[in-house]
C-alpha cells in the first residue's frame, strides 16, 4: 500500500500524545511500516502541537510534507487552519468545532479569525463536530479526541475491533468504556 | 526473529543499552533526551541508574563506572554536554575500561531550547567519536555498537540524536540482552590521572588511536553505500537521510553512522562515482567542511540552511529544482506556549509585574514569564544564570540599581548550578534577591524528581534535600517559604526583602498544577456582575476569555480552581462552584 499520511493537530495539552499511541498501536496491528513523529517538551505548555503519522509498505521520513496530508485531524478550530494547506487536493480535514484562543488574541495584540471552517469548506472536505460539548454530555470533557477519532477512523484502513482493541490497551483501564462510547458517537456521525 | 514492535527513538537507545548490558546510566533531563532514562526504569533489575543534579555529575558517575569495568552512559541534551565539557575533555584523553556512551540530543528548529548548537562540532573538538542513528531501529542496533567500538578502541564515544529522531517512533526488532563480563579494574596511574606529565602521553596515545579509528571506519558495517543512479550523490547521516530517501528514491547514498572521525577512503571512493556530489546535513557543514578539505568538490550549505529541520520538499526544491507549487499558510495568529491554567508561576509573575520589577530569569517552565502579559523575564541565558547574572549587575552599577530586579529560577535548576551562583552572591557580599519558584518537580521536561524532591528517578522514597536549610547553611540570613498563590504575602515580602542591603531568598513553594491530581475545585463568572474592568486578565489565564459584550466567560473544561482570578476580582463576579478535594 502507498503510503498514507495523517496528522493530528492541537492544543498543547489536548491529548496529542495519547492519540499518537492510539494510532502507532492501530498501524502495527494492521501490520503496516510505520512511522510517527511527535511533539515534547516546551510547546506541550498549551502551544500548537502537531503529530505526524505514516503507514505503509514501506516509510522512510517520519514527518509528512506540505501538500501530502491525507487525513488532517485538528482538535481545535484555528489549528485546523493553520495546517490546512498540508492537506493533498483530495485530502480531508476533519474538525472539532472548539475554540481556545491563544496569548496574543486573550491580550488583544490579535484577532481570532472569524469563519474559519466555512472558509476551509471552500477548498477542502471538511467534517465537523463539536467534540467538546459532545464529550460533556457524556460525562468526560478529556474524551472529545476519541469523538473527533471516531470520524476519523472512516476515512482510514482499521477495522472497528482494531480500533476498541487498541483503545483498551492504551487508555488508562478506568476510562476504556467511556473512550470507547466516545468513539462510538464520531464513528456514527460518520456513518 | 525478534518481537516487532514500535519505539520513540529515546525508548529505543534505552531497549538497546538494556541490549547491550549497560550497569549504570546517570542523567538531567532535557528534551529532547529525558525520555531515554524514563523509559530505562522499567530494566531497573538489570540496569542501576539515576537522575544527577547536573550533566557534568552525570558524565563523571558514567566515567567512574567505566573505569570499575562495566558498560556504562550518561545523557544530556545538547547544551548539557557544554555543562559536562570539563569531564568530557578530558575522559577523552583517559579512554575507557567498560564501554562508555555519552547520548547527547540536538534541538535543530529549537523545540525547546535556548540555542541550535552542534554537537558533533564539540565532539570534535574534545576528539571524542560520534555515532548518528536515523531511526528508531537504528538507534537502538547502533547505540549497540557504539559500546562495542567503545571498548575495542578505549574511546569514550557520543551517541548523537535530534529532536525529530528522538521524538519519532518507528517499528524496532527486540532481542535479548548480552552481559558482558566485567573489566577487570588495573590500577592505572598514567591512563586515568590526568596531571600535565600523564596527559601528554595519553595525547600523543589518542591521536594513534583516533587514527585507527578513522581508518577502521572505511569497512564500518554502520557506514553504508547505497549506490544506485550515479548522477546524483548525497553523503548524509541521521535524520537527513529519510528526507534524501523520499525526496530522490534513485540517487546514489552514503550514509554515515559514524559522523566523527569520517571514513576518508570510502568518501574519496564515492565521491568519484558519482557525477554531482551533494552533503545534506542539518546544522553546521561538519561533513561537508572536511570533504572540501580534502580536494573534493561538492554542494552543501551553499544551497542548504545551517538552521532548522530539514525536509524532503526542501531538498526536492533546492538540490531536484522542483516546483512543488505548494499553497501559501493561512494567516493565523500564532499560538506560542504558555503557562498552564493554575500555574503557581503565573502568581508569582504577576506580583512582580505589578510590582514593576525586572527579573533575570533562568531555563525551565517559568521562561515563558518573559513573554506578555506577564512581561517579568528581561533576560535568561542557561542553568542557573540567573542568579550570577543579577550579581554581576549590582557589582557593575552598585546595590540601588538593583533594587526593582529579582533573579528567578526554578527548584530543579537551582539545584543543577544555581545554588554555586547563590555561594557567590553571599561570599561576594551581594544583596539580591532570588526567587526560588519551587514547583517540586523539573516541570518543562515533564517532571522529573531530582535531589530536592524527596524521591528517586525510579520514584522510590529517599532524603529530600531541604532548600531553605541549604540557603541558610551558604550563609542567607533572610529565608522565607511562602505559598506562590498568597498573593499579599508574596507582595509584602518581595516589597521588604528588596529594601534590605542583605542576599534574601524567598522560595514559592507550591506544587505543579499538573502534578497535583486531586480534584479540583472550579469557578465561574457571572456576567451580570463583571464591570469588565479586566483586573481577572491580567495574569494571562488561558481559562479567561471575553464574552462578545465584553464580560468574562470561564473555560470549565481547563480551570484548575486556582483562585487567583477570585483574589482580583473586586465585584465578586468570581464564585467559587466546585470545592476540590
Amino acid at each position: 500500500m502507498a503510503v498514507k499520511n495523517i496528522m493530528i493537530v492541537g492544543v498543547g495539552g489536548q491529548g496529542t500524545l495519547l492519540t499518537s499511541r492510539i494510532l502507532g498501536g492501530l498501524t502495527i496491528a494492521g501490520g503496516y511500516d510505520v512511522k510517527l513523529s511527535e511533539v515534547h517538551g516546551m510547546a506541550q505548555r498549551g502551544g500548537s502541537v502537531v503529530t505526524f503519522v505514516r503507514y505503509g509498505d514501506k516509510v522512510a521520513e517520519p514527518i509528512v510534507e506540505e501538500g501530502q496530508a491525507d487525513v488532517i485531524i485538528a482538535f481545535e478550530r484555528l489549528e485546523a487552519l493553520r495546517y490546512a494547506h498540508f492537506l493533498k487536493k483530495d485530502g480531508v480535514l476533519i474538525v472539532n468545532d472548539w475554540r481556545i484562543d491563544p496569548m496574543p488574541v486573550v491580550i488583544g495584540a490579535a484577532q481570532y479569525p472569524e469563519n474559519i471552517l466555512e472558509d476551509l469548506e471552500k477548498d477542502h472536505k471538511v467534517y465537523k463536530v463539536n467534540a467538546t460539548e459532545e464529550s460533556k454530555k457524556l460525562g468526560n470533557p478529556r474524551v472529545f479526541n476519541l469523538i473527533v477519532l471516531g470520524i476519523a477512523a472512516q476515512h482510514m484502513d482499521f477495522t472497528k475491533e482494531q480500533w476498541y482493541e487498541v483503545i483498551e490497551k492504551t487508555v488508562p483501564p478506568k476510562t476504556v468504556e467511556i473512550n470507547k462510547k466516545a468513539f462510538d458517537v464520531g464513528y456514527g456521525i460518520a456513518q | 526473529m525478534g518481537e516487532r514492535v514500535i519505539m520513540l527513538g529515546n525508548e529505543a537507545i534505552a531497549r538497546g543499552a538494556y541490549e547491550a548490558g549497560v550497569k549504570v546510566s546517570s542523567a538531567y533531563p532535557g528534551t529532547p533526551s529525558t525520555e531515554i532514562s524514563e523509559y530505562l526504569v522499567q530494566y531497573r533489575d538489570d540496569v542501576y541508574e539515576e537522575w544527577a543534579p547536573n550533566e557534568k555529575v552525570a558524565t563523571e558517575v558514567a566515567v567512574g563506572a567505566s573505569l570499575s569495568g562495566v558498560r556504562s552512559m550518561a545523557c544530556m541534551k545538547h547544551v548539557g554536554l557544554n555543562v559536562a565539557a570539563d569531564p568530557l575533555y578530558s575522559v577523552s584523553y583517559m579512554g575507557v575500561n567498560g564501554g562508555l556512551v555519552i547520548v547527547v540530543a540536538d534541538d535543530p528548529g529549537l523545540y525547546s531550547s535556548q540555542n541550535e548548537q552542534d554537537t558533533r562540532m564539540v565532539a570534535r573538538a574534545a576528539q571524542i567519536p560520534v555515532i548518528e542513528p536515523s531511526d528508531s531501529a537504528e538507534a537502538k542496533e547502533f547505540f549497540k555498537a557504539a559500546f562495542e567500538l567503545s571498548e575495542k578502541f578505549d574511546r569514550p564515544f557520543i551517541f548523537r540524536t535530534t529532536t525529530r529522531l528522538a521524538h519519532s517512533q518507528g517499528l524496532v526488532e527486540l532481542c535479548e540482552r548480552v552481559e558482558p563480563e566485567d573489566k577487570p579494574y588495573e590500577k592505572n596511574v598514567t591512563k586515568n590521572v590526568m596531571m600535565p606529565g600523564n596527559a601528554k602521553i595519553r595525547h600523543i596515545e589518542i591521536e594513534k588511536r583516533n587514527l585507527e579509528l578513522a581508518e577502521a571506519a572505511n569497512t564500518l558495517p554502520i557506514n553504508v553505500v547505497e549506490m544506485n543512479d550515479t548522477k546524483i550523490g548525497v553523503i548524509t547521516s541521521g535524520i537527513p537521510y529519510q528526507y534524501v530517501k523520499e525526496a530522490m528514491p534513485e540517487a546514489s547514498v552514503l550514509k554515515l553512522g559514524m559522523v566523527n572521525p569520517l571514513p576518508r577512503k570510502l568518501i574519496e571512493d564515492f565521491a568519484s562515482k558519482v557525477d554531482t556530489l551533494y552533503i545534506v546535513e542539518e546544522l553546521d557543514p561538519v561533513i561537508e567542511e572536511q570533504v572540501k578539505s580534502w580536494g573534493i568538490e561538492c554542494t552543501g550549505k551553499e544551497i542548504l540552511t545551517v538552521q532548522g529541520e530539514y525536509s524532503a520538499n526542501m531538498l526536492r526544491e533546492a538540490i531536484l529544482k522542483q516546483d512543488l507549487g505548494l499553497k501559501e499558510p493561512a494567516k493565523a495568529p500564532g499560538r506560542p506556549p504558555i503557562l498552564c491554567p493554575g500555574c503557581p508561576h503565573r502568581s508569582v509573575f504577576y506580583v512582580l509585574n505589578k510590582l514593576k520589577m525586572h527579573a533575570a530569569g533562568d531555563i525551565g517552565c517559568y521562561t515563558l514569564g518573559a513573554v506578555a502579559p506577564l512581561s517579568v523575564i528581561d533576560t535568561t541565558m542557561c542553568m542557573g544564570s540567573s542568579i550570577s547574572t543579577l550579581h554581576g549587575m549590582e557589582k557593575a552599577k552598585g546595590k540601588d540599581y538593583i533594587k526593582n530586579w529579582v533573579a528567578v529560577i526554578g527548584d530543579s535548576t537551582f539545584m543543577h548550578t544555581g545554588v554555586n551562583s547563590l555561594m557567590n552572591m553571599v561570599y561576594n557580599n551581594a544583596t539580591g534577591t532570588v526567587i526560588i519558584m519551587d514547583n517540586s518537580t523539573t516541570g518543562m521536561t515533564g517532571h522529573q524528581d531530582h535531589a530536592a524532591t524527596g524521591k528517586t528517578l525510579q520514584g522510590d522514597p529517599t532524603y529530600a534535600i531541604n532548600i531553605q536549610a541549604l540557603c541558610r547553611a551558604i550563609g542567607v540570613k533572610n529565608v522565607y517559604e511562602i505559598n506562590a498563590f498568597d498573593l499579599p504575602l508574596l507582595e509584602k515580602t518581595i516589597k521588604e526583602e528588596n529594601e534590605k542591603d542583605e542576599v534574601s531568598v524567598i522560595i514559592t513553594k507550591t506544587p505543579c498544577v499538573l502534578l497535583d491530581k486531586r480534584k479540583k475545585p472550579l469557578y465561574t463568572a457571572h456576567a451580570d456582575k463583571c464591570k469588565k474592568c479586566g483586573m481577572c486578565m491580567k495574569p494571562g489565564c488561558p481559562a479567561m476569555t471575553k464574552n462578545p459584550d465584553g464580560t468574562i466567560r470561564i473555560d470549565d473544561t481547563m480551570c484548575t480552581g486556582c483562585g487567583l482570578c477570585e483574589q482580583l476580582c473586586k465585584f465578586d463576579a468570581i464564585e467559587l462552584v466546585k470545592e476540590g478535594e
